[in-house]
């Protein structure tokens, strides 16, 4: 039986790694419940975000709060790719089945993934702590990195500032008219268009600013996209398509499985987390907090 | 008594659609549901066909309890609808939307091994005929106007050889020689058949020139009940359409 | 003779003639084609005819593969019998798995689809006592009365023929042509009397089946079976075969193998990014062919009649 600070720090560390899964799974939450599309290339989206950084840190240095700068830019970036992608050409499939958006998603996913490879290479990179962050903070008898500390606070306030402005404002009203009528919004002369985009740049920011964000704390490589994204969408199950705090819960969830589940079951763990995706889709389908499907 | 609906009772989420409805159809009726939009018409189709659970009441269906049948047993018991919005199988032609019903309603959907062509034609240009697309059959119905593709609907519902009739508007968005047609038609098979019709619309000259009974649906309620001439002349009917003070 | 059943004979007949070039690479290439052609029709039985979108077909293949492969290494079954029980045991897995499944729609049912691909896979890769984990299970060997590539390339060219063959006369019988309408209107054919999601489910046993045996047959062709047959892009990648080939043709998967297959050959031996020249292959088709090769091609020359 392991000590209970060794517990404490993995569920810390289960906590830390969920607050990354839900700054990127309210992204993709964020994006399906207003466009109804499952966004495959968030991950990919998040990869860049935490390549962008890398490159950005080298570009502002010696600037005083050089890591947060990047961070910004690289989000920034990732933002502005997001809108473009969804002005250009996703928009040009709305019409279309889904299992083409899908499959363009998917597209947008191998060819970032080879971008990110011809431009950065295969190897390793990471970027280091922002100075104030560097230490360490003792809990129990051991200690836990400051940074993932501030992680644990700063991720949910961001992916709540931007859901609830967007949900509270006069704009956000718009748009949650516009994911459940989209014809009927257009008729009346909404830029239905323009609002789908801005849902997108958003969606995209929260991707990129996790990726910004978890560049410090996780190895910055080509197959992050590919790991991250298939997190993301068991949180989102899990939790509910569309609703903010659904994904809150299932990020924290799948947190401390991948955190704890090794110590429990370490033959089972790889499997235990689809399995739970499974059982959420065939018993409540529309998640933990999620809105029932009506027959 | 071909059809009976007892206290029947649907809400959402705490909005109550229908509100304890009961009526009763004979054979051989022709009778239609009129109310103002958003009085439950539509809401109540889709609970006699199976397609939204029934909260409380029964349902009989030939002196069989149908309550909460799935929609695909409630059509081989004898249950023909056509659907608001025009519900076709796009890339089929016309001819295969109709032999699709005809071949389910023959019972051969589970034959795996001899080629679909070859069945029911005769059937299936008998309906075709009957509905007005002849020339059509090899037409993508997806491609067809939209008089055509209701008259395709019509096509596809009487395939499974129904004894009950349910129409939801079957001549929204018609012109008034396009809807003349539509009744004409629909008229001259519910008697050639000795179908039990009950259907809902907006067109109420279309409503009072053919209907034997008018049931009157207000809010989740029937609020009235009647020959043509005793609903017109019922004073909560004329409120509800007209407003107060007639 | 009809035109389609000319340029189909022409076909054969030059499937038949490979193995007399001499040329192990052809043959190679040709039995590669036909398995992953059989499983891209497999695949197309529930995608092109009943609109169901599966993202994790690759589950069946997988399946297929390591049993055959399991039973004939591990326990001396003889190969016809292997094939069988991957055959029997892909149907099974659609069925527990399908059940599942069709109870959801869209992008639900994709999700599940999804997640039991990913447990099956997660299972091959942990399980590695049975399956030799991520190392792979190797050292399948050819069975006896096949053992030269010519033989193997024959007998697999019979296996997918008659597959087939039973294949096209499912789609083109009156089952086939309620899976159509259960692809173009679910809720309309729901009442014209079918239980749809019992055809459904039997869809997805019809093509469990079949790519179990393609599975079954890839395993032996390639001597090993590695988990990577089963992760997701496994999935995502018959899929974009598919699409490439064409949805609404029988042998349109076929074909988009074949190119798949020969494009993705040429373009390696240039440059190692064929990912990002799959990703904008695929990104134009989407746009720009949505009906994939076969749709392009019967949409050139043209004939009046409706689509199957």
């Amino acid at each position: 039986m392991p000590d209970p600070s060794f517990l404490l720090l993995q569920s810390l560390n289960g906590l830390t790694y969920a607050m990354f899964l839900f700054l990127i799974a309210s992204g993709l939450s964020l994006i399906f419940g207003i466009l109804g599309i499952l966004n495959f290339a968030h991950g990919s989206l998040y990869m860049l975000g935490a390549y962008f950084t890398h490159q950005f840190v080298s570009l502002f240095i010696d600037a005083p709060g050089q890591f947060w700068w990047a961070v910004l830019f690289a989000s920034l970036t990732v933002a502005a790719l997001g809108a473009v992608i969804e002005r250009f050409f996703l928009r040009h499939l709305y019409a279309r089945e889904e299992l083409y958006q899908l499959l363009f998603t998917y597209a947008l996913v191998l060819i970032l993934a080879e971008f990110a490879k011809m431009v950065w290479g295969t190897g390793q990179f990471s970027v280091t702590r922002p100075a104030l962050l560097k230490g360490a903070v003792p809990i129990l008898d051991q200690y836990f990195p400051t940074y993932n500390l501030v992680i644990i606070f700063l991720g949910p306030c961001i992916a709540f500032t931007f859901w609830f402005t967007l949900l509270r404002t006069r704009w956000g009203r718009k748009i949650r008219a516009a994911a459940l009528d989209r014809e009927m919004l257009s008729s009346l002369g909404v830029h239905v268009n323009r609002l789908f985009t801005v849902v997108f740049f958003i969606g995209a920011w929260m991707a990129g600013l996790g990726g910004g964000l978890v560049s410090p704390v996780s190895a910055i490589v080509p197959g992050m996209d590919v790991e991250v994204i298939i997190n993301a969408f068991i949180v989102v199950v899990i939790g509910g398509l569309g609703s903010f705090w659904g994904t809150f819960l299932g990020s924290l969830i799948v947190g401390q499985v991948y955190a704890l589940g090794i110590l429990v079951f370490p033959r089972l763990s790889l499997a235990f987390i689809y399995v739970l995706m499974a059982l959420v889709l065939i018993i409540r389908p529309w998640g933990l907090l999620g809105r029932p499907l009506q027959r | 008594m071909i059809l009976g609906v007892e206290k029947v009772r649907k809400s959402f989420d705490g909005f109550v659609a229908i509100n304890g409805v009961s009526f009763s159809l004979q054979k051989g009726e022709i009778c239609s549901i009129i109310g103002p939009n958003g009085a439950g018409k539509t809401t109540l189709f889709n609970l006699i066909t199976g397609h939204l659970r029934i909260d409380e009441g029964k349902l009989v269906f030939k002196d069989q309890d149908i309550t909460n049948r799935r929609p695909y047993q409630i059509c081989r018991l004898g249950i023909g609808r056509s659907f608001q919005r025009t519900n076709i199988f796009p890339r089929l032609t016309v001819y295969q939307n109709i032999q699709a019903a005809v071949l389910v309603h023959r019972g051969r959907s589970f034959t795996f091994f001899q080629p679909v062509d070859s069945f029911f034609q005769k059937e299936t240009e008998e309906i075709l005929g009957r509905v007005g697309l002849k020339e059509y059959g090899e037409t993508v119905s997806g491609s067809l106007s939209y008089g055509f593709q209701k008259q395709l609907e019509l096509g596809i519902a009487l395939a499974s050889e129904p004894e009950l009739l349910l129409l939801d508007e079957p001549t929204a968005g018609m012109s008034t020689q396009e809807t003349h047609q539509t009744m004409e038609l629909i008229g001259k098979i519910t008697r050639e058949k000795g179908l039990t019709l009950l259907f809902t619309e907006h067109d109420m000259e279309v409503v009072f020139s053919i209907s034997q009974r008018i049931m009157v649906l207000h809010q989740g309620r029937l609020i009235a009940e009647g020959t043509p001439e005793e609903v017109r002349r019922n004073p909560d009917v004329q409120k509800v359409y007209l407003g107060e003070g007639r | 003779m009809s035109k389609e059943n000319w340029i189909l004979l022409l076909f054969i007949l030059l499937l038949l003639g490979i193995p007399l070039t001499e040329s192990r690479f052809y043959v190679f290439m040709g039995t590669d084609i036909l398995i992953l052609g059989l499983f891209a029709v497999s695949l197309n039985i529930l995608l092109g005819y009943t609109g169901l979108v599966s993202f994790g077909h690759a589950t069946y293949f997988g399946i297929g593969a390591y049993t055959c492969a399991l039973l004939m290494k591990k326990a001396s079954v003889p190969f016809p019998l292997a094939l069988a029980a991957a055959a029997a045991l892909g149907a099974v897995s659609a069925l527990v798995i399908g059940f599942f499944c069709v109870r959801l729609t869209k992008v639900y049912f994709a999700m599940l689809t999804l997640a039991f691909s990913q447990i099956v896979w997660a299972m091959a890769f942990k399980w590695n006592s049975l399956t030799g984990g991520d190392n792979g299970f190797v050292g399948v060997p050819f069975p006896e009365f096949l053992d030269s590539r010519e033989r193997f390339y024959y007998f697999t060219l019979g296996v997918v023929a008659v597959s087939l063959f039973l294949l096209h006369k499912v789609v083109n019988s009156p089952f086939g042509r309620i899976l159509t309408t259960i692809r173009e209107n679910p809720e309309r054919t729901e009442f014209i009397g079918i239980h749809v999601k019992l055809f459904q489910l039997v869809a997805f046993m019809i093509s469990g089946v079949f790519a179990a045996m393609a599975g079954a047959l890839f395993g032996i062709f390639n001597h090993s079976v590695f988990p990577d047959i089963l992760f997701w892009p496994a999935s995502a990648e018959v899929l974009i075969m598919t699409l490439l080939g064409g949805i609404y043709s029988f042998f349109g998967p076929v074909v988009g193998a074949a190119v798949l297959l020969f494009v993705r050959m040429q373009v390696t031996s240039y440059t190692e990014h064929w990912p990002v020249i799959l990703g904008f292959t695929l990104a134009f088709l989407l746009f720009f062919f949505p009906g994939g090769i076969m749709g392009f091609l019967q949409a050139r020359f043209a004939r009046p009649g409706g689509n199957r």
